[in-house]
C-alpha cells in the first residue's frame, strides 16, 4: 500500500491487515517506553489546511511513537495566506525530503491530487479532503468496534471483520466525509449499515451507497443496532438552512436521554468528535458507561501508527533512487 | 508428537529433524534450562513469532513439569518486526503481539527461543525490543536449528541442532500447530519470504 486516499478502494484484506498491526501498535501505548524504532530518520510531514485538533494530534503522536521526525504545517500563518498553491507547497516539501505526507484539505480530492502528480515522491494520508473521505477515522472507528464485538463473544480481535455488525449512522451525512468513508468501510467490513438524517442532509446520489437510508431514527434504534454513531452538525459548511430549527433537529435526530434509554443492552455509541454536546448528542448520552467516544481517540493512535508504518515500510522505491 | 519419523523426500527438500528428534532435542534444552538457570525461579521464557512461540509453548510445557511452576507465570512472545533492520528493504511485515509474563522481565533472566539461527539480525532486533520493555538480569538464546553464516556476533546458548548448511540452501521449521506436522527440511529454494527460515 503506497497511499491511504479513501476507503472506496481499500480491500477488505488490507482493512483487516490494517486493523491488526493497529492492535499490535495500541500495546505500546500501556507501556512505560511508548516508541518502537520502525521510522527512525524518516520524515512525515504533517500539512492541515483546516483547523484539527485531535486528528494532527493523533498523527504527531503516532509519527513520535514510531521514532519519525514530525514537522507541522498550518496554513494560518504559513506561505498560503500569502497565496502559495498546493502545488508550490508540495515541491517545498519534496526539496527537504518529506517522507510522507499527512494532508487535511478543506477541498475534495487535494490529497489524490497530491498522490497522483509528480509534485512529490512522499506516500500521502488523507487526513480529510472537504466532504470526501477521511480513511483514519473509519479504520478507528472500525478498530473500536470490532474490539467491542470481539469482547461480546469473548474472542481475539485479530484477523476478523464486522461481519453481521449493524451500525446506524445519524445526522448531516451531507457534509461528512466520516459518513462516506464509514460506509464504505463498514460495508467491505460485512456489517450492515443505516443512515439516519433529515433528507435535505443527504447527498445526491445515495441510492448507490451500500447502505440502508431511514429518516425516522426512533424506527431505526428500534432495530437493535449494535452501534450508534452520531455525526458532528457541522454548521460551519452549512450555507443555507437544512432544518427549521436546533430544537427541532435535537427532537427529531439528536440522541437525548429517552432514546439513549430505549437502546439494546448490547449497543455502543461513537461520535467522531467534536461533539456539539445539546445538539446532536446529550451530555448524558455522551458521558454514558455506552459512550466510546474516548476509546476512539485511543484507537486513533493506534490506527495512525499502523498506517504510517504500511505506508513508509517495505521496498517501494529501487534503494539509491 | 506420537508422529513416527518418516524419512520424505519433497522435491529438493530433504528432512533432517524428524519430530521424534525435535521432542528429544526440546527436552534436552528445557533440561539444559534449569541447570543454567540454577532451578528456574527467576526464569522468563520469550518466543520469537512466528514458531518461536510454539516451541516456547512446549519447553514450557516441559519446564512446568521439572519446576513444578504454572507455564503462564514465566511464558511470552516478545515481536521484534518493528526493531528489524531491514524494514525499507523487504515488504512490509505485519507485526504480531508482545504478550509479557504478568512479573514483567526486570532482573529475570530471560531465554529467548527461536526456530533457526541464521544471521544473527533477528536477535539483535529482540535485544533491542527487550531493550524497550525493562531491564533483565541476564539474557540467553535457545534454538531448534544454528545453521551458521553469522552476521553479527551473536551466538546461541541452548542449541537443538547445529546444521551446517550452504547460503544457497534454506532451512524450514515446521511445527503441528501451524504447519500440521513437525519437522525440520532443507531445500534448495532461496528462503521464502517471511518464512520459517527467517533467521
Amino acid at each position: 500500500m503506497r497511499h491511504l486516499l479513501d476507503t472506496v478502494h481499500l480491500s477488505r484484506e488490507d482493512a483487516i491487515r490494517i486493523l491488526d498491526v493497529a492492535e499490535t501498535m495500541s500495546d505500546v501505548s500501556g507501556r512505560e517506553v511508548k516508541k518502537l524504532p520502525a521510522l527512525r530518520g524518516r520524515t512525515v510531514v504533517n500539512l492541515f489546511f483546516e483547523d484539527s485538533t485531535r486528528t494532527r494530534i493523533s498523527f504527531e503522536a503516532a509519527a513520535k511513537r514510531l521514532s519519525a521526525d514530525v514537522i507541522n504545517f498550518a496554513a494560518k500563518g504559513s506561505s498560503v495566506s500569502k497565496g502559495e498553491s498546493l502545488k508550490d507547497t508540495a515541491q517545498t516539501l519534496q526539496a527537504i525530503g518529506a517522507d510522507a505526507v499527512v494532508i487535511r484539505h478543506p477541498a475534495s480530492g487535494a490529497a489524490q491530487r497530491l498522490a497522483h502528480t509528480d509534485w512529490i515522491d512522499a506516500a500521502v494520508v488523507n487526513a480529510g479532503d472537504g466532504t470526501h473521505a477521511h480513511p483514519t477515522q473509519a479504520l478507528l472507528d472500525a478498530l473500536t468496534l470490532r474490539r467491542e464485538l470481539a469482547s461480546r463473544a469473548g474472542v481475539e480481535p485479530t484477523g476478523r471483520g464486522l461481519d453481521g455488525a449493524h451500525v446506524v449512522i445519524v445526522g448531516d451525512v451531507l457534509h461528512s466525509r466520516v459518513a462516506r468513508s464509514d460506509v464504505w468501510l463498514m460495508h467491505t467490513l460485512g456489517a450492515t449499515v443505516t443512515l439516519v438524517s433529515p433528507p435535505t442532509l443527504l447527498p445526491v446520489g445515495i441510492e448507490a451507497w451500500p447502505c440502508e437510508v431511514e429518516y425516522d431514527l426512533d424506527r431505526a434504534l428500534a432495530a437493535g443496532p449494535d452501534a450508534v454513531m452520531m455525526l458532528r452538525v457541522q454548521a460551519e459548511r452549512m450555507r443555507g438552512a437544512f432544518f427549521p430549527s436546533v430544537a427541532e433537529y435535537t427532537r427529531r435526530w439528536g440522541l437525548g436521554d429517552a432514546r439513549l434509554e430505549a437502546l439494546p443492552e448490547h449497543a455502543i455509541v461513537m461520535h467522531p468528535g467534536p461533539m456539539n454536546r445539546g445538539l446532536e448528542i446529550s451530555a448524558a448520552a455522551a458521558d454514558s458507561t455506552r459512550s466510546r467516544v474516548l476509546d476512539q481517540v485511543s484507537a486513533g493512535v493506534a490506527v495512525r501508527m499502523a498506517v504510517l508504518y504500511i505506508v513508509l515500510s517495505g521496498a517501494q522505491q529501487p534503494e539509491g533512487a | 508428537m506420537s508422529h513416527t519419523p518418516t524419512r520424505r523426500q519433497h522435491g529438493a527438500a530433504r528432512e533432517v529433524l524428524s519430530a521424534a528428534e525435535i521432542d528429544r532435542a526440546l527436552t534436552r534444552i528445557a533440561h539444559e534450562i534449569v541447570e543454567t538457570t540454577k532451578g528456574g525461579d527467576e526464569l522468563v521464557l520469550l518466543g520469537i513469532p512466528r514458531r518461536g512461540v510454539h516451541l516456547a509453548a512446549r519447553l514450557a510445557t516441559r519446564l512446568a513439569a521439572i519446576t513444578g511452576r504454572e507455564a503462564s507465570e514465566f511464558l511470552g512472545s516478545l515481536d521484534v518486526t518493528m526493531y528489524r533492520d531491514d524494514l525499507r528493504h523487504v515488504a512490509a511485515r505485519t507485526p504480531a503481539p508482545t504478550r509479557l509474563p504478568a512479573g514483567g522481565i526486570d532482573a529475570r533472566t530471560v531465554v529467548l527461543v527461536d526456530d533457526v539461527l541464521f544471521s544473527g539480525r533477528t536477535i539483535r532486533a529482540a535485544l533491542d525490543a527487550l531493550n524497550d520493555l525493562g531491564r533483565p538480569a541476564a539474557v540467553r538464546l535457545a534454538v531448534l536449528v544454528d545453521r551458521g553464516h553469522r552476521e553479527l556476533p551473536i551466538r546461541a546458548d541452548h542449541v537443538g541442532k547445529n546444521l551446517p548448511t550452504s547460503t544457497s540452501e534454506s532451512v524450514r521449521v515446521e511445527v503441528a500447530e501451524l504447519d500440521g506436522s513437525d519437522r525440520v527440511l532443507i531445500t534448495d529454494a532461496p528462503r521464502p519470504e517471511n518464512g520459517g527460515a527467517a533467521a
